[in-house]
């Protein structure tokens, strides 16, 4: 099958022979049954020791998976009458981002994401899911009229990064990126951020001050990506596994730091393997969020945004000042 | 801009108005000519497809009478404001003259229409420009009229949908034209602050101070394929910049793509949209997110 993963790779082996031994017991007399409940077997303690050793570099290529569900394929499973707005009202309508106006479960949420293509010609449009500062600029013209309408929002985060081009400079990507977090901190409704797929650096936390930031098992959230930190530390891109041994990317890596709330678990073998079983997770984790968050006035909102941040951060203080006297 | 869009061009690779000398091509009334594709087809046909062409897409002009027709609840228009007039506060040259001359083409008292509506069921206040009296140019009555519905809008606590198609500001009534920018933008913020929904829908023509005041100040602006809409006119641009302008420009699409519009939306389609997104701006009803 197209898109198998490296790790992957003796569980795919395994199935192959299992349907080859069926698939010629089908035409002869031969009893193979007993073979093929033995390998059956071994699948399965396979499958287990695999899946459940995930390494760090698996997970990013699961996250990168060409088939891995896109923020469009959620928004069509878990959301009724999602209506997409277009424009930053400035400048352009950037692809690489969408949002709009739905329902969840009969109620009325903004819905924003980044959103890769499907195959070149969609990647082309939508840039590879990789904004320019007119994609944050929307997103943000769409969180502040959720504000207005009292709805709460909900962003899923799927990118490499913003846009790393001439034009993109040209146009602020900085001042659209910090201006997103500076007012995300502020707004008055529920704030839901999930990592579907790559959460890469900036480009993706533009979409991510909320009040819960979850993510998908496999999913991975870094300040930039494995290739870019090792060609940085060891000047060696091909390093990218060793950097993402060590760099934290991970959902349980982010749970462990308290950057993020939950840790949603996918299929076997990555969301790519179950969009609808994987939605049906998101689903239940987005109404938990939505039922403790709704709770909150407004003002409590922006509180519980602001200590969640301020909490973030690791440091030590020394006991005696050594001063340079 | 108003005079501009009058002014017939010689090369029309661009989306304009129609001229008097082109609607007489055919006869009045019972036949209707495409300015688009150019056929000619039967004006009964035409209204039943909501006056978009079967051959080409084209939208051609809706009057307000028509647009309340297509879009509202059936008997549900009440208007407000009707026996407004304009005076002429400049004392314009022939400017009465050819006020009274629109009433009797158009038996319109001005180029706005406003009222209280439903649309699926749900209260609304819309107001319907009309572009058949004198181009839906805005004086104090179009600013009046519009500062009213808006203000109907935030007393009844129901959205603002306003159906735009304006040549701009009425010359005839100066600097007191302009104002109505202000007038009508200042009455949309406080019913903004009120939490007010404000929905524009773009048609063809809107252009200048109209496209320059309320028609951009949707919460959701949308408009109608292959409008024209812009501030400065073609021509003034041209001549300014001293190049030739794309083909698209100023049409709706050309918004679009600009980051300008929410969407472009088809007449047939416009109706059900807009019900869709009045559904979820609805007061929340007796479920709450406690009980999903
Ligand atoms: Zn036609």
């Amino acid at each position: 099958m197209a898109g198998d993963l490296e790790f992957e790779k003796p569980v795919i082996e395994l199935k192959k022979k299992i349907n080859e031994l069926r698939e010629y017991t089908k035409n002869t007399e031969m009893d193979l049954s007993s073979e093929i409940e033995k390998l059956e077997a071994r699948l399965e303690k396979v499958e287990k020791e695999i899946y459940e050793n995930i390494k760090p570099w698996d997970r990013v290529s699961i996250a990168r998976h060409p088939e891995r569900p896109t923020t469009l394929d959620y928004i069509s499973l878990l959301f009724t009458d999602f209506f997409e707005c277009h424009g930053d009202r400035l400048f352009g309508d950037d692809e690489a981002i969408v949002g709009g106006i739905a329902k969840f479960h009969g109620l009325p949420i903004t819905v924003i994401g980044h959103q890769r293509g499907k195959d070149t010609k969609e990647n082309i449009r939508r840039n590879f899911g990789m904004p320019h500062p007119e994609g944050y600029r929307k997103a943000l013209r769409l969180m502040k009229q959720a504000e207005k309408f009292k709805r709460p929002i909900i962003c899923f985060i799927d990118t490499k990064g913003a846009y790393p081009g001439k034009a993109a400079e040209e146009r602020g990507q900085s001042e659209a990126i910090a201006r997103n977090l500076f007012e995300m901190a502020g707004l008055k409704v529920p704030v839901i951020c999930i990592v579907i797929g790559e959460g890469g650096s900036g480009g993706a936390l533009a979409l991510g001050v909320g009040n819960h930031v979850h993510m998908l098992e496999n999913s991975t959230y870094s300040v930039i990506s494995p290739e870019g930190a090792a060609s940085i530390l060891w000047r060696d891109a091909s390093l990218a596994k060793k950097a993402a041994e060590s760099m934290k990317i991970t959902a349980p890596d982010l749970k462990e730091l308290g950057i993020i709330d939950e840790i949603i678990s996918e299929a076997r073998g990555g969301a790519h393997r179950d969009v609808n079983q994987q939605a049906g997770e998101i689903n239940r984790v987005l109404k938990a969020s939505l039922k403790e968050l709704s709770c909150l006035s407004e003002e409590e909102l922006v509180d519980h945004r602001y200590k969640k941040y301020k909490l973030i951060g690791e440091y030590t203080s020394l006991n005696e000042y050594i001063g340079v006297n | 801009m108003l005079k501009e869009l009058f002014t017939k061009t010689k090369k029309k690779k661009y989306a304009t108005i129609p001229s008097e000398t082109a609607k007489q091509d055919v006869p009045e009334g019972i036949m209707t000519k495409c300015p688009n594709c150019k056929k000619i087809m039967y004006t009964k046909e035409l209204v039943k497809t909501l006056k978009v062409c079967f051959h080409c897409g084209y939208h051609h002009q809706m009057n307000s009478k028509e647009r309340i027709q297509s879009f509202v609840d059936s008997g549900s228009f009440q208007e407000l404001n009707k026996g407004m007039v304009s005076g002429n506060p400049l004392n314009f040259p022939v400017y009465e003259e050819k006020l009274e001359k629109d009433r009797k083409k158009t038996h319109l008292n001005e180029a706005v229409v406003t009222g209280v509506a439903e649309i699926g069921g749900m209260g609304v206040v819309v107001a319907i420009m009309d572009a058949s009296f004198r181009m839906g140019s805005m004086g104090s009555v179009v600013g009046e009229k519009i500062t009213l519905a808006i203000e109907k809008a935030d007393e009844l606590k129901v959205p603002f949908i306003i159906f735009t198609a304006s040549g701009g500001a009425r010359m005839q009534e100066g600097v007191l034209s302009l104002m109505q920018m202000a007038k009508t933008s200042v009455a949309l913020k406080r019913f903004s602050d009120h939490g007010g929904l404000i929905i524009s829908i773009m048609t063809h023509p809107t252009t200048g101070g109209v496209s320059a005041s309320f028609a951009s100040l949707g919460d959701y602006n949308f408009a109608e394929p292959g409008a024209l809409i812009g501030f400065a006119g073609r021509r003034i641009i041209e001549q300014t910049i001293r190049e030739d302008l794309p083909e698209d420009f100023q049409t709706a699409e050309f918004l679009l793509k600009h980051g300008q519009l929410d969407a472009v939306i088809t007449r047939q389609e416009l109706r059900d949209r807009i019900i869709s997104i009045l559904e979820i701006h609805q007061p929340g009803g007796s479920i709450s997110w406690q009980e999903i």
